[in-house]
């Protein structure tokens, strides 16, 4: 399918906005992506004509909603390539989800002296549930460092893996340097000590194709709102068999299958992970965000933004001053960048004006800017939605800050 | 000079700006006036941290009146901290707790002072006010 932004952003009526008597420029991907109508509308329809609790109604429109739901299950399975729809559970995102994983996980597996793996470049998300699993338990965490460019040192890692490692938990894509991680041979080294891993991949479902059986991962987590889906739903995939073994997280109702005050047993997989009334209008949304960015065709999606990449380097590099952070030649597109002297407050606060929606600070990366000892950067995170044009204010923008507080 | 008259003026300063880029430039130029708060105190005991930007807050009692120093790892912050100490040093600790700060929003920087901006620019104004009640305190035991 020919790939054409123009058709793409009237999909997008968030995008044709004036901020500031400027149009909208929306760089701040990263953080969040906008809705397409089909979602939108996904969701108005399913107020309107089907909205009832899933799960055990035996009325007409709670069958209904729960086949929309277990059919949104299996649009993921398929998204993913995953073997079975027990193998997909919805949570809220991707923090709820690797919390869900830390916490059975720790439960059943780890104990005092126990290690677990994780990277210098990881989002806070995919540190805090690991340090609190470890504090708790007595288990030390270790961490693979990155070299300047932005790439994980391989080496580093392969003299952590221990007897001791437990798991190993990385991401696919960091959110502030954009370097994609070979996380296929990550999990094969893990796996060579039978150590599971789990991948936080809420920046990379959106720029890629993703296939968990082809990556052997043991725990894949994504958010749905950062793949054009509405917020406050996500997705823990875990193979069956890991799963299976694991103490569910959270207790409540769906959860369960028979509960007395003597002894409750629990529902099989996946409702075992899912208590509560789940978010079934998300799991539609992200369903439908799933087929539209399919649609699109996601080699489409990965190539376009790969020149969107390639064209904002070339030119933002030219600008006297400017640093980027991260440069591994395996990147989306997401470039976190400094001006010389400059504090990024000030910058994105003059780009706001601008109509160019960028992100300042530490991106939940808080290690990152340690690494680099500095206390933030700006980040125009790219997506296929984006186009050459809004690069081109991005960076007329930038000289306009250089000229105020240069 | 009450602090509502003081309030009033930058109202008006800023009362000719339409265009927001003149308004931060405006903001840049009273940065450069701002006091410069001796780096020594530049330390943590001294520090607000927000994720976005730092303030540095210092706070003296002379003659029955409070003179703040501070200062801003970015310009515009500094800028908005120039104003805040204006407005607000140089008057007694009762006079800065009653004080209802409101040129901020007339101004159109409100969003500076929003709990999730996280600049340092909302909790450098808490503790303004906590410096007075501390020194308002202290006056208050030494008068009894």
């Amino acid at each position: 399918m020919e790939f054409n932004v123009d058709k793409i952003r009237k999909d997008f009526p968030i995008l044709s906005q004036k901020v500031h008597g400027h149009p909208l420029a929306y760089f701040d991907n990263g953080a969040t992506t906008q809705k397409p109508l089909q979602v939108t509308e996904t969701i108005r329809r399913y107020y309107e004509e089907e909205n009832a609790s899933i799960h055990r109604g035996i009325h007409y429109l709670s069958e209904k909603s729960t086949e929309t739901y277990e059919n949104s299950r299996e649009t993921v399975r398929k998204f993913l390539n995953a073997r079975s729809t027990n193998e997909i559970i919805f949570t809220s995102g991707t923090t709820g989800s690797i919390n869900t994983i830390a916490f059975s996980f720790g439960e059943k597996y780890v104990s005092s002296g126990d290690e677990v793996i994780v990277s210098e470049m990881e989002h806070h998300a995919n540190i805090v549930p690991w340090q609190m699993m470890c504090e708790r338990k007595g288990a030390k965490l270790r961490v693979i460092p990155f070299n300047e460019k932005g790439e994980l040192i391989m080496e580093e890692y392969g003299k952590l893996l221990s007897d001791k490692t437990k798991i190993v938990a990385i991401n696919h894509v960091s959110n502030t340097l954009g370097t994609i991680n070979p996380v296929k041979e990550i999990i094969s080294l893990a796996h060579a000590r039978n150590i599971p891993v789990l991948v936080d991949g809420a920046q990379a479902v959106q720029h890629g194709k993703i296939d968990v059986q082809d990556l052997d991962a043991d725990f894949y987590a994504f958010s749905g709102h950062k793949v054009y889906a509405p917020n406050g739903i996500g997705i823990l995939y875990g193979k069956e068999e890991l799963l299976y073994d694991l103490p569910p997280y959270q207790g409540g109702g769906d959860m369960v299958d028979c509960v007395s005050f003597e002894k409750t047993t629990y529902n099989e997989l996946p409702f075992k992970f899912e208590a509560g009334t789940m978010n079934y209008i998300g799991a539609a949304g992200l369903a439908s965000a799933l087929d539209y960015i399919s649609g699109v065709g996601l080699d489409n999606i990965r190539d376009y933004e790969h020149s969107l990449l390639e064209y904002a380097t070339t030119k933002l590099m030219a600008i006297d001053g400017l640093e980027i952070y991260g440069r591994s030649p395996e990147k989306i597109s997401i470039i976190s960048f400094l001006l010389d002297n400059i504090h990024p407050y000030d910058a994105g606060m003059v780009l706001d004006k601008l109509g160019i929606a960028v992100r300042t600070g530490t991106h939940c990366n808080q290690p990152v800017m340690d690494h680099f000892k500095i206390t933030g950067t700006l980040r125009a995170s790219l997506v296929f939605y984006n186009t050459k044009d809004e690069i081109d204010r991005l960076y007329d923008g930038i000289l306009r800050v250089i000229k105020m507080f240069g | 000079m009450a602090i509502e008259t003081k309030q009033e003026d930058i109202i008006s300063e800023f009362e000719v700006f339409d265009d927001w880029l003149d308004k931060y430039n405006y903001l840049i130029e009273l940065s450069n006036e701002l006091p410069i708060l001796d780096p020594k105190f530049k330390t943590t005991d001294y520090v607000i941290s927000g994720c976005q930007s730092k303030v540095w807050l210092k706070a003296d009692l002379e003659e029955g009146k409070i003179n703040f120093t501070a200062d801003s790892d970015a310009i515009i912050t500094k800028g908005i901290v120039s104003l805040l100490v204006r407005v607000l040093s140089g008057y007694q600790p009762k006079d800065i707790l009653d004080a209802d700060l409101f040129f901020i929003e007339r101004i159109g920087l409100r969003e500076n002072l929003s709990p999730t901006r996280s600049n340092g620019l909302l909790a450098m104004v808490k503790k303004m006010k906590l410096y007075a009640l501390a020194y308002q305190t202290k006056l208050e035991n030494e008068q009894a």
